[in-house]
């Protein structure tokens, strides 16, 4: 099985956003929640680089550690979802994510958070595939339809990766070395606990 | 003169610019590396102090303005804090507590009246005492429940239950651990408003522990209204319910707490003051029931046996006496 994950090359963000637009508009998430982002780091410095940055759907993933109702799961392919039924909206894997992806839907009284969401790696939930149930709690599931998360896929420069790991770092490496640089698969080291050695 | 030096000079200009322009594509050819001055996510991360503020961010064009943290490695350290010493804590807690508890019952057993039930009582906490008082304990108890329930009832109630009926239950949890959060607060500030004055430490509290208290040996320190044990309680609930609900409130008003490193901080001391206020509390219910003879009349009908009184708080009798308080007679009890 594979082992998904993402990688965004850095050398080729150009901080279009349409990764951003293209998970909200494919997943149609709540209002104020952005399950992508593209971060620019030195911004406006010689050598500012834009990252895209979602839920990286970590190895030992933390926000799976410290949930009290254990809603998360991986699935085959490693992809890290979550049940939006049994999530109570306590915010423990919020302050344990290093990549910032859950988010809360600000629901009732104080500042009260709603059910979890995050991104799925277009992946769906629990509910059974493809189901309008499904899609209307966790968005699309294109990976039972046998295709990769938009964001990538739609990503302009193709700076956006998303597929099986060591395929996805293959194609990194093969860039690196055809044009002399790269500036490091973002968020690696954190996530998979490993980087891709160039 | 000048003019042809002028002109002259304007030559050379155009022939080092000329020049340059043929040794321009000649450098092109060699291979360019954007990276080299790039920003780098390992230099990046190797910059990061621990325990600083934590974070790799930057500009982001989205209007959430807290999405432009890009890599926080801090919740790391939450994590083995919230998954190894916070069990800890509260398996210390409870369960050391619980431990002195039935090691302190059978060594020591239920502290007696020594001289027996009198036949008379006297006042020791009114309706409004008590009223505060269950009021703060009814909602510290399921205040507890529900918190040592977030904490243990992953690795207790889920295979007990079964994962849809944990997560339902922890869910009603959660809302009643947030609605009940301010009848404690509000009794909290009442307890301390009405119960302050008779808890000013005081010379006669050395005393108290210089004799063990009376829980340690045989004497009866003499004490007022309260003894320096039960000032202890007074204190360690005002201080600890004070800090309970200031990283509570945080906790409940995310967005008042300034950043998830600081709602990281404030799960933390949330955590470890709830746990040991737990045990504190654990210890105070032991004493004031099944500990102690005559304890429980005090928060109970809030007329308390005069021998009882006299023996633990010997100088408060005295003084109720001179105010001119009269012992009742006590009614029918049920015998022990």
């Amino acid at each position: 099985m594979a082992r998904m994950k993402f990688l965004c090359d850095a050398d080729r963000c150009i901080e279009c956003n349409a990764c951003v637009t293209a998970c909200k508009n494919e997943n149609e998430v709540p209002w104020g929640i952005n399950r992508r982002r593209v971060v620019t780091i030195n911004d406006g410095k010689p050598g500012e680089r834009s990252i895209s940055m979602a839920c990286m759907h970590c190895t030992d993933a933390p926000c799976a550690a410290v949930c009290p109702v254990d809603c998360f799961y991986t699935t085959v392919d490693k992809v890290v979802l979550h049940s939006k039924d049994l999530c109570i909206g306590c915010g423990y894997c919020f302050y344990a994510c290093p990549f910032g992806a859950p988010q809360y839907p600000k629901v009732g009284n104080f500042g009260s958070r709603g059910k979890m969401d995050k991104c799925t790696f277009c992946a769906g939930g629990p509910e059974a595939d493809l189901s309008p149930a499904e899609f209307q709690k966790y968005g699309s599931n294109r990976l039972a339809e046998g295709k990769l998360p938009l964001c990538a896929e739609m990503c302009s420069t193709k700076a956006l990766l998303a597929g099986d790991g060591d395929i996805i770092a293959k194609i990194y490496k093969e860039r690196v070395v055809k044009r002399g640089y790269g500036s490091g698969a973002w968020g690696w080291k954190t996530a998979y606990k490993e980087t891709i050695a160039i | 003169m000048r003019l042809s030096q002028s002109i002259r000079s304007l030559f050379g200009v155009f022939g080092f610019v000329l020049a340059l322009g043929l040794v321009a594509p000649a450098s092109a050819q060699a291979p360019v590396n954007p990276t080299a001055s790039s920003v780098r996510e390992e230099q990046l991360l190797n910059a990061l102090k621990p325990g600083s503020a934590a974070e790799i961010g930057g500009r982001i064009s989205i209007p959430d303005q807290k999405a432009s943290t890009l890599i926080r490695p801090a919740g790391r350290e939450w994590r083995e804090f919230h998954q190894g010493t916070m069990h800890l804590v509260g398996a210390v807690a409870v369960l050391g507590m619980l431990a002195l508890l039935v090691i302190f019952y059978a060594t020591r057993g239920r502290i007696a009246i020594s001289t027996g039930r009198s036949n008379q009582t006297i006042t020791r906490f009114g309706a409004f005492d008590r009223f505060v008082h269950w009021t703060t304990a009814g909602c510290f108890i399921v205040l507890a429940l529900t918190g040592l329930n977030i904490t243990f009832g992953k690795a207790l109630l889920i295979p007990i239950f079964g994962e849809a009926t944990f997560a339902a239950m922890t869910q009603l949890g959660k809302y009643a651990h947030n609605y009940l959060a301010f009848p404690f607060m509000i009794g909290l500030a009442l307890m301390f408003l009405i119960w302050v004055k008779d808890n000013i430490p005081s010379k006669l509290d050395i005393d108290w522990f210089m004799q063990g208290g009376g829980l340690i040996g045989k004497g009866h320190p003499k004490a007022k209204r309260f003894n320096a044990g039960q000032k202890m309680v007074f204190w360690s609930v005002i201080l600890g319910g004070a800090a309970l609900s200031l990283s509570g409130w945080y906790l409940l008003f995310p967005y008042t707490a300034g950043g998830v490193l600081n709602l990281q901080f404030w799960n933390i001391v949330h955590g470890v003051v709830g746990m040991v206020l737990i045990g504190a509390m654990l210890a105070h219910a032991y004493i004031g029931s099944i500990g102690m003879e005559g304890a429980f009349d005090a928060m109970g009908s809030g007329e308390v046996d005069l021998n009882w009184a006299k023996e633990h708080h010997a100088l408060w009798v005295e003084d109720e006496m001179k105010k001119g308080v009269m012992p009742a007679a006590a009614r029918l009890q049920a015998a022990e």
